[in-house]
């Protein structure tokens, strides 16, 4: 028996993921369910489903969803974006390479305070984007950059695009430059080259930056209240559940929102993966023979 | 022929837009540091280009007005902790993904998957409920215990892959030469997984740091960590100088740089994920 299970790799060495699933049960699966089965229960209204047909009657909740992914899609696709050329220029080997990719993923030791202070005062209508346009004679009166959704979007690309663009380097190096060379040898132009080869083997890759740096645009919340116009067009999900949780002690509400963001979140990864399930998958490595 | 030198014009800008861009970019993050560091050092800003007069005592300052020495501690203690019980849990998890294949391997490495891909203020609202009403909302161990749950599976998928490429018959070779399972683990195993521990402690560590929702839907007074702190100032403005509050935010910078610096030396940046990606 014990021989028998051995052969499925059942044995006792699968007991050191004992501590790691109760972790996972404890801390995630059970306050998960809990706060499941306590959006059903509504503290102000009455009915099951009161939560959830109170979220998606009021404008002021129901909007937040397409207020959040109104800023989340356009912000996660540009980084991914533009983070195809750059990376792909900067595949080979070159001095400072180094430098500068540690240079263009320095912003994520800034911080979202940092950020929006600096947003604020290099745009704000007295900072000195304003000051010198105004003394360019380029603009009558100081431009509105910032507590509106230009900053909140801003601020997005700043704290993605070095996750997107470190994934996406690290994706690129995994493809064999070799194949590209084959190519070349083979009378491919440059163009043809990254279209037909490179881009192909790197798109999978791509869906998976995406959805990791979607991950972290779709939960904006401090640069929404501090860059952005919380009560209007900023007014991400995040801030009415941690309204709901912390200004109306409102738990259950606070849940069935934390809930909605977690089925729509779930929703955008389900479609990128379906696409993606439908890319080339094979090896991207040089195959020999 | 034509196509060619069409080529070229195509390639060509889009090459520019590329270095063009990350030119722009480069130079609108220098002037927002200089922003908040020449804001940091400044007397009075109102209508000029700089400050009226240099100073430095708004670092004394932010450090006295917040309490920064005991909020530095709490930070390192959150994050040493979560850092340590994160590697304690995943590594012998990742040990057994990784020499294992047993039925619902698959599922299992979903499971672990799920928390990353949620944002944390999704689990983080039902958790801080769960932790209230087991009296620990507020208190050090519910900080932690909220910044484990993406910090266990994050180090589970950094160790994974790299367990397997470490050969098994290394650990075959000791057992025939009579080693025993602590043997193996503590003088064999141990050695060889200490980079890949540093670097995935690292980034947890950045991570940690750095992680803001969570510690703020968990944290009390008394527990707040530095992001926390720095949240609620900003969050408060003509409570506290502007300046100081920046001056805050320069400290909270430097405390990032110098991990991230110390991280990217042992993790090399280019092949983060290519040691992670599935087998095909």
């Amino acid at each position: 028996m014990r021989r028998r299970l051995a052969e499925h790799g059942i044995d006792r060495t699968l007991l050191l993921l004992l501590p790691a699933l109760a972790f996972l049960v404890v801390i995630f699966l059970y306050p998960f369910v809990y706060g499941l089965v306590l959006s059903f229960q509504p503290e102000r209204y009455v009915g099951v489903f009161a939560n959830y047909q109170q979220f998606f009657a009021d404008p002021f909740l129901r909007d937040t969803i397409a207020i959040t992914l109104g800023l989340a899609v356009p912000a996660s696709l540009f980084n991914v974006i533009a983070s195809v050329p750059i990376a792909y220029r900067m595949r080979g080997a070159f001095r400072g390479k180094r430098l500068l990719i540690g240079m263009l993923v320095m912003p994520v030791t800034l911080g979202t305070v940092l950020i929006a202070k600096g947003l604020l005062t290099l745009l704000g209508a007295r900072g000195w984007v304003n000051r010198a346009l105004l003394e360019l004679g380029l603009v009558e009166d100081p431009v509105r950059f910032v507590n509106n959704y230009w900053g909140v979007l801003l601020t997005l690309v700043i704290t993605g695009f070095p996750f997107a663009f470190l994934l996406t380097l690290s994706y690129l190096g995994g493809i064999d430059p070799m194949l590209e060379r084959a190519a070349a040898t083979l009378g491919a132009g440059p163009r043809q080259r990254f279209w037909q080869i490179t881009f192909p083997l790197l798109l999978p890759g791509l869906a998976i930056t995406f959805i990791l740096t979607f991950v972290l645009a779709f939960a904006v919340f401090p640069s929404a209240v501090l860059v952005g116009e919380p009560a209007g067009e900023t007014r991400v999900i995040s801030i009415v559940a941690y309204r709901a949780a912390y200004e109306q002690f409102d738990a259950s509400m606070a849940s069935a929102i934390a809930m909605i963001m977690g089925v729509v979140q779930l929703a955008v990864v389900a479609l990128v993966l379906g696409v993606r399930g439908r890319l080339y998958r094979g090896p991207s490595g040089g195959t020999k023979g | 022929m034509s196509a060619i030198s069409s080529r070229r014009i195509v390639a060509s800008p889009l090459a520019w837009l590329a270095w063009g861009f990350v030119g722009c970019f480069l130079v609108f993050m220098l002037a927002l540091i200089a922003a908040v560091v020449v804001n940091s050092l400044g007397t009075r800003w109102l209508d000029d280009w700089l400050p009226d007069a240099i100073t430095t005592h708004w670092y004394g300052d932010a450090w006295r007005e917040f309490g920064l020495t005991s909020v530095m501690l709490v930070t390192i203690e959150i994050a040493a902790a979560v850092v340590a019980l994160s590697l304690l849990i995943g590594v012998p998890a990742s040990y057994a993904l990784a020499r294992r294949d047993f039925p619902g391997r698959r599922v299992v490495m979903l499971a672990f998957l799920i928390p990353l891909l949620l944002p944390p203020v999704t689990y983080g609202i039902p958790l801080a409920t769960v932790l209230l009403r087991h009296d620990l909302g507020g208190t050090l161990t519910g900080v932690i215990l909220a910044n484990l749950v993406p910090s266990v599976p994050f180090v589970i998928l950094t160790m994974t892959p790299f367990i397997e490429q470490i050969d098994p018959r290394i650990e075959a070779a000791a057992r025939t030469l009579g080693a025993g399972t602590t043997t193996i683990f503590v003088r064999v195993l141990g050695p060889l997984l200490v980079p890949g521990m540093l670097a995935a402690g690292l980034l947890v560590l950045v991570r940690t740091v750095g992680m803001f929702e969570l510690s703020f839907f968990t944290a009390g007074p008394g527990s707040q960590p530095l992001v926390v702190v720095l949240y609620y100032a900003a969050f408060a403005p003509g409570v506290r100088a502007s300046q100081s509050i920046d001056a805050m935010a320069v400290i909270y910078m430097g405390l990032m740089l110098m991990l991230l610096v110390a991280a990217l030396s042992f993790v090399n940046p280019t092949n983060l994920v290519a040691r992670l990606r599935e087998s095909p």
